[in-house]
């Protein structure tokens, strides 16, 4: 790090690295030439993309899979959250070791121990690998996310105001639901962004998960790309970084808001 | 939370010491032939090569992180929360489109290659995918970010008048980073490169996608034993196996947290 020019170089550089494969997947995305040579500007693999049936049930797959298992996980981890600030659960500390663990398992063995879950179920009920198996996935990992972001809104907030509603003749669920709940609001917000992104994004546990016939668009990905390059994937490819940019850019904003 | 992540690791556990049932499901008797079964040099050397991949990816996220949070930390100004933010987005755009990005970049016909051969500096395409440098190259990419942020903590809560006491005193710049800022920010060092560590043992998508199953690391062992191969056992207990050492290097970077 010597010199004051060498470090700001090495930034740049870093930041190229991190930010250029994507940038030309995406400027070649409108490409002409199904080719790495530029020929010229063309939305044609927009357009291929948008006549897609595989791709756009696919889509229509993920934006089910991650609403429904956004909705469930954020209801639960914010009411576990609360439930574990708010009273003295017995093993607290043993949740808190369970969370974390939740938190820093391989993806591989979260998804194949939810398949042997499932295949273990399967054995007594008439049920099969499909959608709401991967939505039940989803639900199971991102609870663990939802459950530390809203925690951390919770420690912020001011118990005098609860202990105010609760002197004021407010019952405890009338209490929970208009002051409680509205304070940790921009805090429920960026955990619901993080599992919707989570959700969408998944390949590794939703492939293992995932029956005959419910495929997502990561698994559409994944199945082209290791075929190797196609200018459609290339389009798709865009349209997904620039719509999670944008959640992401509002899951940041969030985030900085609530913890101000 | 129990349900969820506890209950379907308690089957795996149960599977990993069952044997392989006739149509790829599980059966009596109970037996550690599958734990045994990983002695095996075929396994042993996969075991290996996770070992040094996760390694080699630690050292250079450190590399190329540290320079980078230092920066960011000394220079960013007002611009730090943006800054910080273009590290972080990344990592939560599509893992999947960020890898695939990268066989757009390296394969035969791909961009990197395609402009060697226009500038006449080679004459047959370099064979830069599917083997382990392209795996190491997708392993850093992705998780540099998870570097940034703790080393970036870490040296933002430097004190800066020690760099000072250290320059007033006659230590060149070169000895002040190695004898003063490295040793302060070890927190950080440690913390970012077990985040890395940890999360290198368990990668799929990239040595599977980048490397083209040649260079198989433990995560892909799992899912074959899940998918083609069928044997569930040995899947269980390679799965517990993995988990088993990433929680080992969790506890061994804990253990020092607490010394220090």
């Amino acid at each position: 790090m010597r010199g004051s020019r060498a470090l700001p170089a090495f930034a740049v550089a870093a930041y190229g690295f991190l930010h250029l494969p994507v940038l030309v997947l995406i400027v070649f995305s409108f490409n002409e030439s199904r080719f790495t040579v530029w020929t010229g500007l063309s939305w044609r693999w927009y357009r291929e993309l948008a006549r897609s049936t595989r791709m756009l049930e696919a889509l229509g797959n993920s934006l089910l899979v991650a609403v429904a298992s956004t909705l469930i996980s954020t209801a639960i981890g914010t009411l576990c959250a609360y439930a574990m600030s708010r009273h003295r659960i017995r093993g607290a500390r043993v949740l808190d070791a369970v969370l974390q663990l939740s938190i820093v398992t391989p993806e591989i063995v979260t998804g194949i121990s939810l398949l042997a879950f499932f295949q273990f179920v399967f054995r007594f009920t008439d049920f099969g690998l499909g959608l709401d198996t991967i939505i039940i996935a989803h639900v199971a990992f991102s609870i663990a996310f939802v459950l530390l972001v809203v925690r951390v809104r919770l420690a912020a907030l001011d118990p005098a105001l609860e202990e105010a509603a609760m002197d004021l003749g407010a019952g405890p669920v009338t209490t929970f639901f208009r002051v409680t709940l509205p304070l940790l609001q921009p805090g429920i917000v960026a955990a619901a962004l993080l599992a919707f992104i989570l959700s969408f994004d998944d390949y590794v546990i939703t492939s293992l998960v995932a029956g005959v016939g419910s495929e997502t668009l990561p698994m559409v990905i994944y199945s082209m790309a290791r075929r190797g390059v196609s200018p459609v994937v290339n389009a798709l490819s865009a349209v997904l970084v620039v719509a999670l940019g944008a959640l992401i850019l509002a899951a940041d904003r969030l985030q900085r808001r609530s913890a101000a | 939370m129990g349900a969820f992540f506890l209950l379907p690791l308690l089957i795996v556990l149960a599977y990993s010491i069952l044997s392989k049932g006739d149509y790829g499901g599980v059966a009596l008797p109970v037996t550690g032939a599958n734990y045994i079964r990983f002695l095996d040099p075929l396994y042993l050397r996969i075991l290996g090569r996770t070992f040094w991949m996760a390694a080699l990816t630690t050292a250079l996220c450190l590399a190329i992180g540290y320079p980078l949070a230092y920066f960011i930390a000394f220079y960013g100004g007002r611009w730090k929360p943006a800054l910080l933010f273009l590290v972080v987005m990344p990592f939560w755009t599509s893992f999947l489109v960020r890898t695939y990005a990268w066989i757009f970049l390296l394969r035969d016909t791909g961009l990197i290659n395609t402009i060697l051969i226009r500038l006449g500096w080679i004459r047959a395409p370099l064979p830069l995918l599917y083997n382990e440098g392209a795996v190491l190259v997708g392993l850093v990419y992705g998780f540099l970010p998870l570097t940034v942020l703790p080393l970036y903590a870490s040296i933002e809560r430097l004190d800066r008048t020690l760099l000072e006491a250290a320059a007033d005193l006659g230590a060149r710049p070169a000895v002040s980073l190695a004898r003063v800022t490295v040793p302060l920010t070890m927190p950080g060092i440690y913390a970012g490169g077990v985040l890395v560590f940890i999360s290198a043992l368990g990668a799929y998508i990239t040595p599977d996608l980048l490397g083209g199953g040649k260079s198989i690391l433990i995560g892909n062992l799992v899912q074959n034993q899940f998918t083609t191969a069928r044997d569930w056992p040995f899947g269980a207990a390679v799965s517990l196996l993995l988990m088993a050492v990433v929680v080992a290097a969790l506890q061994l970077y804990r253990r020092r947290e607490e010394a220090a």
